[in-house]
């Protein structure tokens, strides 16, 4: 069980500046059942967008978002509204958001913060995607993470390791910067990484914080 | 002036500066040290000690760094965020500052898997471009990075390196651009083979004005063996070594190969030398160290201005 919570609705705010039109997504799974992005905060999202001025294009609430079949079958039904969006806002964890910007040409929000795998980490079978760090990064990202995809977890772009898109450590794992700079480009965005990315609070992540469970 | 950094000096005073690179003992044996410091003194305007290179346990570099200085020259503390999270690394900063060392090379680190510890744990609390700003702001706002103030700050040359060689290539620049934003005072580039990917680097590193903002220098190294230049080319991370220096080196006898890789170095000197912007070279010859007055002469890059500390 993933569990995540909302970052604060100003923060959110900040990644929608200049977006009018937003396409919401949820979770049935964790995030429903740690009330960070269920059917309930979804309505309520697009209730407190609305008030601030935003047209959301349309919402959709998948029982397993990480699931990467499912979701993909589901967004199909949104084909339209997903293509009147600016971008997208997921109320998840780190390994729903990057479901959605894997099978999406669009920007995406992360809308929360993992906190903890629980143990489990999702239904993506093939790497890890959320390394439970409790303040998500994937806004900067192109929604792909470096925290759990980078060999150094480097936040202001590649090292000079990266070669033929691959990174220094393994021939067999691919520079997750490479990715970001490519996914970024396609968007359109690669101005994105030009900021300074201050170093980040671990003081609220599960491997340097206080050995327990943190819960909402 | 910003410092009392020889380099620093040298460099505004638009004379091309040199600096050269020591790789520290695996061992607490000072007389390597003192014997390449010795090589290495009248020929280059400041000298580099590596930190940890390739995660093998070598010699501190800031104790490196000081053996150096006793020694009579300018010293580049290296310090990686391999192995020191934010706490070490300042602290690390206050003390080669207070041992009246002057300049400083931020780097992210050879990840600890290529070394001879490689179960150890990785610590990468920040990476080159935080710990750049991290410097900036110590010497210059007088502020730790939590935020709190200093009494008396680090008056430190900050450098950064930069690979022009590494992927994707049309973000290195832009990657360059940020460690400049971040307070890079000077730039050393990975080793340059590849002369014409060098220059279409600089060519976009002049487009931005970068060049106005940082001292560039081109890093430079003379190739040993047939051997040593198709290991870089295949098993070493980041470095672009095309065939055509490999031919060059296989077109002359066996017992010349060395020398000529040392003409090859003094070559790829005098091209970069005429590319706008380049404001110096960083010569490694690791582990040979006593080719280096030999290649600073050839270049034509003798004598060197006074050193002043």
């Amino acid at each position: 069980m993933l569990i995540s919570e909302q970052k604060p609705i100003e923060e959110i705010l900040s990644y929608l500046e200049g977006d009018k039109n937003i396409f919401l997504i949820g979770c049935k799974g964790c995030a429903e059942g740690w009330g960070s992005g269920g059917e309930k905060q979804v309505a309520e999202m697009k209730n407190t967008l609305q008030e601030k001025g935003k047209t959301i294009t349309g919402s959709l609430v998948v029982d397993m978002l990480c699931d990467r079949a499912l979701t993909q079958l589901k967004l199909r039904s949104y084909k339209k509204e997903l293509a009147a969006a600016d971008s997208i806002l997921v109320l998840t964890d780190g390994a729903g958001v990057q479901t959605v910007a894997e099978l999406v040409n669009k920007v995406v929000h992360p809308g929360c913060n993992t906190l903890s795998a629980g143990g489990a980490h999702a239904e993506w079978k093939e790497s890890e995607r959320c390394l439970e760090c409790g303040d998500c990064v994937l806004e900067f990202t192109g929604g792909l993470c470096p925290i759990a995809r980078c060999s150094k977890h480097l936040l202001n772009g590649p090292c000079g390791g990266s070669q033929g898109g691959k990174c220094e450590v393994d021939p067999d794992i691919p520079c997750v910067w490479q990715q970001i700079v490519d996914r970024l480009t396609k968007l359109g965005q690669l101005d994105k990484l030009e900021r300074l990315v201050a170093p980040k609070n671990w003081s609220v992540s599960l491997v340097s914080g206080p050995p327990v469970k943190r819960f909402p | 002036m910003k410092t009392k950094s020889n380099l620093e000096r040298v460099l505004e005073s638009k004379i091309f500066a040199v600096t050269g690179e020591l790789g520290p003992p695996q061992s607490a044996d000072p007389e390597v040290i003192r014997r390449k410091a010795r090589i290495l003194k009248g020929h280059v305007d400041a000298f580099n000690v590596t930190d940890g290179q390739t995660g093998v346990v070598r010699m501190a570099s800031w104790a490196a760094c000081l053996i150096g200085k006793e020694e009579g020259l300018d010293p580049i503390v290296q310090m990686t965020c391999r192995d020191r999270n934010r706490i070490a690394l300042q602290m690390d900063i206050l003390g080669i500052a207070a041992l009246g060392i002057n300049n400083i090379l931020c780097l992210t680190g050879d990840h600890q898997k290529f070394g001879n510890h490689p179960a150890a744990k990785g610590v990468y609390d920040l990476d080159s471009i935080q710990l750049v700003k991290m410097v900036k702001d110590m010497r210059d706002e007088k502020k730790f990075q939590c935020g709190e103030e200093m009494a008396i700050e680090p008056r430190l040359f900050i450098g950064a390196a930069e690979n022009p060689f590494a992927d994707p290539f049309e973000f290195r620049v832009p990657r360059l651009a940020k460690k400049v934003a971040a307070g890079a005072d000077f730039i050393q580039t990975q080793i340059i083979y590849n002369v014409d990917k060098f220059a279409e680097w600089m060519k976009m590193v002049r487009d931005r004005g970068l060049h106005e903002k940082v001292k560039i220098l081109a890093g430079v190294a003379p190739i040993k063996s047939v051997g040593a230049a198709k290991y870089m080319k295949t098993r070493v991370p980041g470095m672009d070594v095309p065939d055509s220096v490999i031919t060059r080196l296989q077109g002359v006898p066996k017992e010349q190969v060395s020398k000529e890789g040392i003409k090859l170095c003094v070559d790829i000197i005098k091209q970069v030398r005429e590319i706008e912007g380049v404001a110096g070279i960083h010569l490694t010859a690791i582990e040979w160290e006593e080719v280096v007055p030999e290649i600073v002469e050839a270049a034509g890059l003798l004598p060197r201005p006074k050193l002043v500390t």
